[in-house]
């Protein structure tokens, strides 16, 4: 049984080292499809990290309750209640954030990382740790959620936090950024292939930054000849 | 095995216990947001101040794939005046977008002066067939106030084919679409006037 690793290295691991987004190529799906504005990268990356630490606190919690062979329907009824009451919520009280997402935000239940972080690590780890890796993978989701957007958005329409107002309230209507002319704008970004070519480039830009830190990790750090 | 499948009974309870208690929480506010979501597309296209009643529930459900686009039931929304019928709210159907049918409300007034039309559901390509949206473009304005004769005007198409309506650039396609389906909205209102206002509504 692995111990408990530190909340740095958890942070560091759902952040950057195994980012769900752009290392593990985890939960794809929505990753792609509501990366078109900075807005909905945003809105979509608060509800995942939200159901994050909710169903890794209750996965971890309830550990010692589950039967190996059970966990898994446990595991999806958690996940499945806490995506419901985020889409009431949203329905509620965000409901044109809510029809941007579209059927996006009952899809999160779908989304692997949830799952997996669930199996991996919080029906392992106590609470607290396994809060803070929900919050850690949450937060790596949603960072490559709001670049892409962001990006997408600014190539495809020439804008930035188009529709703050969704999720912001009226007055947020005053954050648009207009770099001149939607309609000159690139329209490839905007369209699914565009997606996939900007996911590719963040991931090959991920793995040009590994290279020269895995090199100085390997010089720093000489293991001795009996490790 | 018996615990963890009494767990699992118990965890199926919480969750019927909190999604219903969200839902007794959140009910009568998303009531409300879809009801202002129906409300502010009949809104736009019939004349405000105009009418009295409550269109949204002043409904029937018509059928005609020939002028109205689809096979099945549309909903044509009625506006009164005390009574007294004052405009129409008719959902068409352009079955020959470019990326597939979009979905038009077209408001007539009894003297046949078209009021507005609003595209409300459509799949046409972002930056070009997707100007119809009222966000994107202004170009739905074209069919704002117009005054109309019976029969139809010949002019009543779109300006590559004589007509005097502008399509938009880079999507013919979609214009084409629009400009007839909202053509044969208004023979359709123009035909059935009387019976649309007398009939029954529906629940």
């Amino acid at each position: 049984m692995t111990s408990t690793p530190r909340f740095r290295d958890i942070f560091r691991n759902g952040l950057w080292q195994e980012n769900p987004g752009i290392v593990q190529l985890l939960g794809l799906c929505p990753l792609l499809a509501v990366s078109n504005t900075l807005i909905n990268g945003i809105g979509l990356g608060v509800a995942t990290i939200t159901v994050m630490c909710a169903t890794n606190f209750l996965v971890s919690s309830t550990r010692g309750w589950t039967h190996h062979d059970l966990r898994l329907p446990a595991f999806v009824l958690i996940i499945a209640t806490f995506v419901t009451v985020i889409e009431l919520l949203f329905k509620a009280w965000l409901f044109d954030l809510h029809l941007a997402l579209g059927i996006f935000l009952p899809l999160i239940v779908t989304n692997c990382v949830i799952l997996g972080r669930a199996e991996a690590f919080a029906s392992r780890q106590p609470v607290a740790a396994a809060v803070v890796d929900g919050l850690a993978h949450g937060l790596g989701f949603a960072w490559v959620l709001v670049l892409l957007g962001g990006l997408r958005e600014l190539f495809g329409y020439g804008s930035l936090f188009r529709n703050a107002e969704f999720l912001f309230g009226p007055t947020a209507a005053s954050w648009r950024i207009d770099f001149g002319g939607g309609s000159a704008g690139l329209l490839l970004a905007i369209l699914p292939p565009g997606a996939f070519i900007g996911l590719g480039l963040l991931v090959a830009a991920r793995n040009l930054l590994r290279r020269p830190i895995a090199a100085a990790g390997a010089t720093a750090t000489e293991p001795g000849p009996a490790e | 095995m018996i615990r963890g499948a009494a767990f699992l009974i118990l965890l199926a309870v919480f969750a019927a216990a909190v999604l219903t208690s969200m839902h007794e929480l959140t009910g009568e506010r998303i009531a409300e947001n879809e009801l202002e979501q129906r409300l502010a597309a009949l809104h736009a296209v019939l004349p405000a101040g105009a009418y009295d009643n409550e269109p949204h529930r002043d409904v029937v459900y018509v059928t005609n794939p020939d002028l109205l686009g689809d096979d099945g039931p549309l909903p044509v929304y009625r506006a009164r005046a005390g009574g007294v019928p004052v405009a129409a709210v008719v959902t068409t159907v352009a079955p020959n977008g470019f990326t597939g049918p979009i979905r038009v409300l077209v408001g007539v007034g009894v003297d046949g002066r078209v009021i507005a039309a609003r595209v409300v559901a459509h799949r046409e390509t972002p930056g070009l067939g997707d100007r119809i949206d009222p966000d994107k473009s202004d170009w739905m304005e074209s069919f704002s106030n117009l005054q109309t004769e019976d029969p139809l005007a010949e002019e009543w198409i779109i300006d590559k084919d004589g007509g005097t309506f502008d399509h938009m650039t880079g999507a013919t396609v979609t214009s084409l679409a629009v400009v007839n389906a909202v053509r044969n909205a208004v023979i359709y209102f123009n035909s059935n006037r009387q019976e649309l206002f007398a009939a029954e509504a529906a629940e």
